[in-house]
């Protein structure tokens, strides 16, 4: 049985890098419809998961801005991705670093072509929800102070001069692909690259006015486990769909999935009842998330065994994290980005080395790959990915300050953005 | 008349209302409101951070009694909003100068 599940996890890590080039593969339909519905699957985690699960966490009078925030960056990232975005990610390669112009328009991308088993369009609107809710992620680190111009702006160019290329040198056939580099559903395309530009913008925007010792607490806990919830059930399409078949390989991921997402959030609460005395509702689905993302680059690798190590290090290390970020970096990512995407993302990249074995119930590394090989590349990818994504982010948060400024009036800040950036308010009081 | 305000624990509202209710009082106006005294606030943990949450909330009742009620009414809330624990609140009473009723116009006692 093990045996019969890492094959399946080795061919289905073969079809994701394959996944690019359109193939003279026939369309499956059973593996059509599954990512069909692994497609809205992934949408529902932004809307309206992540939007809930952040909006929960900020003050009463900011909540509509959050859940603003993440609607139209879904709206902005969907009609670039499908002008541009897309076809920098997965159009004909330049040189393994960026993808051409081919694919602008979703050009040629019909219901004809075929991308692996399934049709193009198909695989281009999966990725897309992908290319969603990645800059979506970030919107933890500015809450309750950034200029709704300037979230536009970075969001959009962050999409393509960040996003769009990583994703191209490890999805779209780039020379991250080339080294053999492992990401099965973004643990560095969507976590590592969200989760670094999301600190260097809290940091370069500044904290909330009160941070650290007189913020307010969230208005709205119970907002914030539904929207968790949501991710938690999304996320079976984003691990389980990066298969891009509906097969042992789709099932095992979502296994994996789960079973990381619950140890992880047993891992958080245990930690915050001994150390605080009451295990909390929010840090349990932070927990949750924290499992979530950080065995999603691995959720094609490894096996149920890997799932439950790395939960357990997901929970522990992304807790100690928040603290860490908040008392030691004193950088108010507001809503913990960094701290549980991005470390999250990162450790569950490089585990995958080890945690493949099969020993462990993994699928075991790729032909001819030792494990120390598999971590040394994962390590690499992570780097640069890491600079790449921190110089980048630099330069486009630097040009949107210039042009819009980063920061709210004081003043508005005080009285929350759903009133003075959007004219309403999300609770009669 | 006197008007008896007084500052409760919010579980204890239906309390108050039925001993208010059965020392003859026909009504009151009741409301959530924020506060501390002794009680003082308390802390809340998100993530590892503490919260500091100075205000607790409580309930304010206002009752508009006529003098010969006062005694009644005051023991009746002293009584219902008790547990004996900190942060049971507080009462006070203070004169009223009138009172009407709306829908008749009768004032004074005849108002209440």
């Amino acid at each position: 049985m093990v045996r019969a599940t890492s094959l399946a996890l080795t061919a289905g890590a073969v079809s994701l890098f394959a996944a690019a080039p359109a193939t003279a593969n026939e369309i499956n339909s059973g593996d059509t419809a599954w990512i069909i519905v692994a497609t809205a699957l992934v949408l529902f985690m932004t809307l309206p998961g992540l939007a809930l699960f952040y909006a929960g966490l900020v003050r009463a009078g900011s909540v509509l801005s959050v859940l603003m925030q993440c609607v139209m960056i879904a709206c902005v990232a969907s009609v670039l991705w499908m002008v541009i975005g897309y076809s920098l990610a997965f159009g004909d390669s330049v040189g393994g670093w960026i993808g051409g112009l081919n694919k602008m328009f979703f050009d040629g991308v019909g219901t004809d072509s075929v991308s692996g088993t399934i049709p193009e369009i198909t695989f281009a609107m999966f990725q897309m929800t992908f290319a969603i809710i990645t800059p979506a992620l970030i919107v933890g680190a500015y809450p309750e102070r950034m200029k709704f111009s300037a979230i536009l702006a970075f969001s959009a160019a962050w999409l393509l001069l960040v996003y769009a290329p990583v994703a191209h040198w490890i999805w779209g056939g780039g020379w991250m692909a080339e080294l053999g580099v492992r990401d099965f559903a973004g643990g560095i395309v969507v976590h590592a690259t969200a989760g670094v530009s999301a600190l260097l913008l809290a940091k370069m925007l500044g904290a909330r006015k009160d941070f650290p010792n007189h913020l307010r607490p969230p208005h709205n806990p119970g907002m914030t486990a539904t929207g968790a919830a949501m991710l938690w059930v999304g996320w079976f399409g984003f691990n389980g769909g990066s298969q891009l078949a509906a097969d042992g390989g789709a099932g095992m991921a979502i296994a994996v999935t789960h079973i990381s997402a619950a140890t992880a959030a047993i891992t958080w609460s245990a930690i915050e009842w001994m150390k605080f005395g009451k295990p909390s509702l929010v840090g349990a689905v932070t927990g949750v998330i924290a499992g979530l993302a950080t065995i999603t680059p691995a959720s094609g690798f490894v096996g149920p065994i890997g799932a439950l190590i790395i939960g357990v290090l997901a929970g522990g290390v992304c807790f100690y994290m928040v603290g860490i970020v908040k008392n030691q970096f004193k950088i108010d990512d507001s809503l913990d980005v960094f701290a549980v995407h991005g470390v999250g993302g990162i450790l569950g990249t490089l585990l995958l080395a080890p945690l493949a074995a099969t020993s462990l119930g993994g699928g075991g590394q790729a032909d001819g790959v030792s494990m120390m090989d598999q971590l040394g590349v994962q390590a690499l990818c992570v780097v640069v990915v890491i600079v790449w994504s921190l110089v980048v982010s630099y330069v486009i948060i630097k040009v949107t300050q210039g042009l819009f400024g980063l920061r709210v009036d004081p003043e508005d800040e005080n009285t929350g953005l759903d009133l003075p950036s959007h004219g309403e308010r999300g609770y009669e009081l | 008349m006197k008007m008896v305000m007084a500052v409760i624990k919010p579980h204890k509202l239906d309390d108050v209302r039925e001993a208010l209710t059965s020392v003859g009082v026909a009504g009151l106006t009741a409301g959530e409101v924020k506060g501390f005294g002794r009680q003082r606030g308390h802390t809340e943990i998100y993530r590892g951070a503490e919260y500091i949450v100075s205000f607790v909330p409580k309930v304010k009742i206002e009752v508009v009694v006529a003098d010969n009620q006062v005694e009644a009414a005051l023991e009746a809330i002293q009584k219902s909003a008790q547990t004996g624990q900190i942060g049971d609140g507080k009462i006070f009473v203070y004169d009223v100068a009138s009172a009407v009723r709306i829908r008749t116009g009768e004032t004074g006692d005849q108002a209440l």
